[in-house]
């Protein structure tokens, strides 16, 4: 049909034409600008402390999927496994005046959250859980960060496709008081599919900003050398946003 | 007096480029989950009340497979589109475009004076007396504008996490993220199908002269 075949042309020509635009420095420079434009209306529209809904425990959903890594096979991971993680460690390092290095049994002492939330995935689809762990903050502050950290960097035991899993915040949201180092999914112990033993929550943000299966939290001043320097295992391998508050 | 407003050609074809960019975009967002929920949460086919075909690339912002980069165009274009549609609204009401050309007076509700309108659209009659649209043209400008462009918005604003803290409240009065998620993809197919109607109908009535009026603004008739 010809008129098909226009609407094939005429779509083709305007996908080329933005994917030209998108390949420009100038192209380049308006998508991420984009993406700051919404981070500055969030941070403007919504109170830094301001909680991500939290449900009843009539909402959790029957099975809470995992994405991506989903049974680590690298390296210590399956040692770890067969030990029941008895002997991992959390370190918390980088930019802070007293490095920690906690046991599982140290994060359980600590003062706890717990929190049922909606984890939003960025390809569309939502589950609820119930999570529990210490807050980022009693941990940082506790390692009493330094005035020049800018950012929270998360290290992570997976390694997908050839490249170890990370992500990273800002300060904002690493002291949000939702943000926690959960080891406790719907009152057991975190599955391996959901990040054993510790998984972070970043509830005002997407799935893929919640690194599973930590091993590091590492205060840093800037991203640069860090993985690629864009912030995050997805950010560096296939452009994903940084902030993920969209 | 134009036949249109210097504000309404320059928000048309804004919008255009807009709705465009964001529908081929979120097509391949669609792709790269294409179930749909309603309530809360859902992410298993027997949780979904609709499995949406996969579109081709042909149709998609870019033309292959990559979430990050429709992301990053559906991301930039909400702006324009979003203060667009503020602009067109805050301009209509001020110039009097919506009062005079868009609202509808109760008569013409009545079945009857609807069935004259449908029957002449049927004989593909667009000579209407007196008023610059007929009543179904004011139906479906004042639907485009007043509730799927912006239920695009909303709904957009509803899904996004970052902006929940605060807009929660929308978010429950859409019914739940992925209720809030259902409505912009089918507010997204509604506004395509009213593309497709429109474009049609404009062809039907004089592509050249619709389309340099929309351009030059044209005179008043």
């Amino acid at each position: 049909m010809k008129r098909r075949n226009f609407l094939v042309a005429a779509g083709a020509a305007f996908v080329a034409g933005c994917n030209r635009i998108a390949e420009t420095d100038a192209g380049k420079a308006v998508l991420n600008a984009a993406e700051s434009w919404h981070k500055s209306a969030h941070r403007l529209l919504v109170d830094r402390e301001a909680l991500a809904p939290e449900y009843p425990k009539s909402a959790i959903s029957p099975f809470f999927r995992g994405n991506g890594s989903t049974d680590p096979q690298n390296g210590d991971y399956p040692r770890h496994v067969e030990e029941g993680f008895a002997n991992w460690r959390l370190e918390v390092g980088g930019l802070v005046a007293n490095p920690l290095s906690l046991s599982l049994e140290n994060i359980r002492r600590l003062p706890q959250r717990t929190q049922i939330t909606r984890h939003d995935c960025v390809e569309g689809w939502s589950a609820i859980g119930e999570w529990t762990g210490p807050q980022l903050s009693v941990l940082l502050d506790a390692a009493r960060l330094s005035e020049d950290a800018r950012f929270i960097v998360f290290r992570c035991a997976d390694n997908l496709s050839g490249a170890d899993y990370y992500e990273s915040v800002d300060l904002i949201d690493a002291y949000h008081p939702q943000t926690i180092v959960a080891h406790t999914l719907n009152g057991e112990p975190l599955p391996i599919r959901n990040g054993a033993p510790l998984r972070m929550r970043i509830e005002r943000q997407l799935g893929y900003k919640h690194a599973k299966y930590l091993t590091a939290v590492e205060a840093v001043a800037s991203l640069d050398g860090i993985g690629d320097g864009q912030g995050g295992y997805w950010e560096d391998r296939a452009g994903y946003q940084w902030y993920a508050g969209i | 007096m134009k036949r249109h407003a210097l504000s309404t050609r320059l928000w048309h074809w804004l919008n255009l480029l807009c709705v465009v960019t964001l529908f081929m975009s979120g097509l391949t967002i669609s792709n790269a989950h294409p179930r749909l929920y309603w309530g809360d949460w859902g992410f298993d086919a027997s949780q979904a009340w609709l499995i949406v075909p996969r579109f081709p690339d042909w149709m998609t912002i870019p033309g292959y497979y990559s979430l990050s980069v429709a992301r990053d165009w559906h991301i930039l274009m909400a702006w324009p589109f979003a203060l667009g549609l503020l602009f067109m609204w805050a301009a209509m009401l001020i110039n009097r475009h919506f009062k005079r050309d868009i609202v509808t007076a109760r008569r013409e509700w009545r079945p009857s004076a609807i069935r004259r309108d449908i029957v002449e659209h049927l004989k593909l009659n667009f000579d209407h007396q007196g008023a610059k649209y007929n009543f179904l043209q004011k139906l479906a400008y004042g639907l485009v504008l007043g509730v799927f462009l912006p239920m695009m918005v909303f709904t957009g604003i509803s899904i996004s996490p970052g902006m929940e803290p605060t807009f929660g409240w929308l978010v429950d009065l859409l019914g739940g993220r992925q209720s809030a998620r259902t409505l912009h993809f089918l507010f997204a197919f509604a506004t395509a199908a009213f593309f497709v109607v429109h474009v049609v109908l404009v062809i039907l009535a004089g592509p050249i002269r619709q389309i340099r009026d929309m351009i030059t603004g044209g005179r008043e008739v």
